[in-house]
């Protein structure tokens, strides 16, 4: 009888038991694949190149970095990195408001266009401003008879580097725009705004966040870009190398520790890049969060009404 | 300041939203414009702050043209549909704007901006942002915001249509209170009769781009120029084709002259007022209104034969409830033509 029951609740128990075990078993599963996969693909790697750059201690990394070409790489790369970032900045924020605010014909052909980087690989890109300014084509020869030089100079690097990166602040911009809608920019306009203050006061407030992530990728694009860079630098040593393109140069040469030192560089400039990310984000999460006391001098004050508002009124989204 | 709208037609591509419109509301007043979602109202609206430009027709602020005059430089007051708070400022920022952009001095920009939250009730919650506040906070800061640049015209989009109806009706006493002390000239948007009926000193009813009929709450529910108005602005029942307010209807328990039979089907109680649901022999539905009293000294009851006698003369009911005639009686005006 006993026996009989125990077995019973056992057979009852059995099938609850073992689901749970099995979910267990399928949730650790799929950890360790996510985890494996990372490590292989990401982790190893990355740490490998620190290895093999540290591997005679600290000595030949500071020694790679002293090297006139590493120098001049790393300083152009953040030269390119400074004139790519505005330019995208302004002409991105420009065109974002153009895509979505104006109506005009071909606008659709405009929001295909902007994607063309993304679509192209780097290495068309290059070929293809090389075809444009080579010295060889019309445009190219005309420029250089004006003492410009575009392909093999810096110039082109430029070029190529701002067409690779130029869709990350359109297209962070025009879901924010779309978002925010034309309201508040109405609303300045009949508070007597012209569209230049309306511009400056509502719409760049509203949309900066998108911009700051534009930014923030542009910025980690333009520091690591290679194919497109490498074509129209010609990669010539200590004039028109970047980092990426001096990583491959001293690979090829065997001076793997000053490969790894230059990848090292642009892995900690990546490095920076994301942490400014994640810093704007938690900031941006601090903000949105419900705060009671302002910062000093703010309306609260200034109104004589310092006294924290009575709670419980406010249901954001209540709308 | 008085708004005079002058044959005012607006496309938006092959959708027409006005055509050709005229209006006059005069200096001081209330005006609300009413109408179904895609009557041609808020377009009205936008037209006469400047946020869109008409086809055809002018807009006169008393006697300056700004058909033209984008809407920087008109001297209105707006406030949107959902409030559009600027986001990134504090409630005090949002209502000095008008102010900062003016380049008004600091101390008169301080004590405007105190009076106005005052005036609207949130100035403790002055350096709270817009999304701290619950929906009525936001559209009083929104009044506030818009009535600080001292308007000569103040437009309202909508302006309760995203509250619950307890801080509805509230708000709606409160600006019409508002009104009547600052006595600005105030056209709102909505689409409930009531909102209209409650606040407005003119009601504009508007239907299918064009102005159905213009007049005084009292005029347009007693005096409704079509079918349309008559079943906008309040309950209709319709007896053998004629329309009449179910409030109009006289019920009795005797047959009488002019009385048309018809059965109880339900009839509920709404506290003063009870509501009787009728079904006539031929299988018609009419309904009517009575008061308490009433209801109850005929005892009425689900399943007891009545007799319905409309109390005024209704209006000929016509099948496409367009252009409709009425029937010669007390109170029945001509239709008007448009």
């Amino acid at each position: 009888m006993t026996a009989a029951t125990t077995s019973a609740a056992a057979t009852g128990a059995r099938p609850v038991e073992s689901t749970a075990r099995r979910r267990r078993a399928a949730r650790l599963g799929v950890r360790s694949i996510v985890l494996l996969y990372l490590l292989l693909l990401l982790v190893l790697p990355v740490a490998m190149v620190f290895v093999r750059a540290f591997e005679g201690g600290i000595e030949p990394f500071l020694k790679a970095m002293a090297r006139p070409s590493f120098q001049s790489a790393f300083w152009l790369t953040i030269q390119i990195a400074c004139i790519t970032i505005p330019v995208t900045t302004v002409m991105g924020v420009i065109t974002a408001l153009a895509i979505v605010r104006r109506r005009f014909p071909g606008r659709w052909l405009l929001n295909a266009l902007v994607d063309l980087p993304f679509a192209l690989s780097p290495v068309v890109i290059g070929l293809s401003l090389f075809l444009v300014y080579g010295v060889n084509s019309p445009l190219g020869g005309w420029l250089q008879s004006m003492g410009i030089t575009v392909i093999f100079a810096m110039p082109g690097m430029v070029l190529a580097t701002i067409f690779v990166c130029l869709p990350f602040v359109i297209r962070e911009v025009i879901p924010v725009l779309r978002e925010i809608g034309t309201d508040q920019e109405e609303a300045a306009y009949t508070l007597g705004a012209s569209p230049w203050r309306t511009f400056w006061r509502v719409t760049l407030p509203a949309i900066r966040w998108g911009i700051m992530y534009g930014v923030i990728l542009t910025t980690a694009r333009a520091l690591g870009e290679y194919g497109a860079v490498a074509i129209v630098s010609g990669k010539l040593s200590g004039k028109t190398e970047t980092l990426t393109t001096h990583v491959e140069e001293r690979y090829l040469a065997f001076d793997l520790v000053g490969a790894y030192t230059a990848s090292i560089v642009l892995g900690l400039l990546a490095l920076v890049v994301l942490l400014g990310m994640q810093l704007l984000q938690s900031g941006r999460l601090r903000r949105r969060g419900p705060r009671t006391s302002d910062t000093p001098g703010s309306a609260g004050s200034r109104l004589g009404t310092t006294s924290p508002a009575p709670d419980g009124a406010a249901t954001p989204g209540g709308t | 300041m008085a708004i005079r709208i002058e044959g005012v037609t607006k496309r938006f591509g092959d959708f027409v939203a006005l055509l050709d419109v005229s209006l006059d509301i005069p200096d001081g007043e209330l005006t609300a414009l009413l109408g179904p979602s895609g009557s041609g109202k808020s377009t009205l609206l936008r037209i006469i702050a400047g946020l869109e430009t008409p086809d055809a027709g002018r807009i006169w602020l008393d006697d300056r043209d700004v058909t033209r005059v984008p809407p920087q430089q008109r001297g209105i007051g707006f406030v949107f549909q959902h409030y559009a708070p600027f986001k990134h400022m504090t409630v005090y920022d949002n209502v000095a704007f008008g102010l900062t952009i003016r380049k008004r001095p600091g101390s008169e920009v301080r004590t405007r901006v105190g009076e106005l939250l005052r005036l609207v009730q949130i100035e403790q919650f002055a350096n709270r942002y817009p999304a701290q506040l619950s929906g009525g906070q936001r559209q009083r800061m929104a009044l506030a915001r818009a009535l600080a640049v001292e308007p000569k015209v103040l437009l309202l989009d909508e302006p309760f249509g995203a509250l619950d109806a307890r801080v509805r009706k509230e708000l709606r006493s409160w600006l019409r209170r508002l009104h009547d002390e600052t006595r600005v000239t105030t056209v709102f948007v909505t689409h409930d009769q009531e909102e209209a009926m409650d606040v407005s000193d003119t009601i504009v009813v508007m239907d299918h781009a064009r102005i159905e009929q213009v007049g005084s709450p009292r005029d347009l529910y007693d005096r409704p120029a079509n079918q349309f108005v008559m079943s906008f602005v309040g309950p209709v029942t319709n007896v053998d084709g004629s329309l009449v307010r179910p409030h109009d209807l006289d019920i009795q328990t005797e047959p009488a002259e002019a009385a048309v039979e018809a059965m109880i089907d339900r009839v509920v109680f709404l506290g003063f007022e009870v509501r009787v649901e009728l079904v006539r022999r031929d299988g018609s539905h009419v309904w009517a209104q009575v008061p308490r009293d009433v209801a109850e000294r005929l005892e009425l009851a689900r399943g007891q034969i009545v007799y319905v006698r409309p109390t005024r003369a209704g209006m000929t009911a016509t099948a496409d409830g367009g252009v409709t005639g009425l029937e010669v009686g007390q109170g029945a005006v001509s239709a008007s033509a448009r």
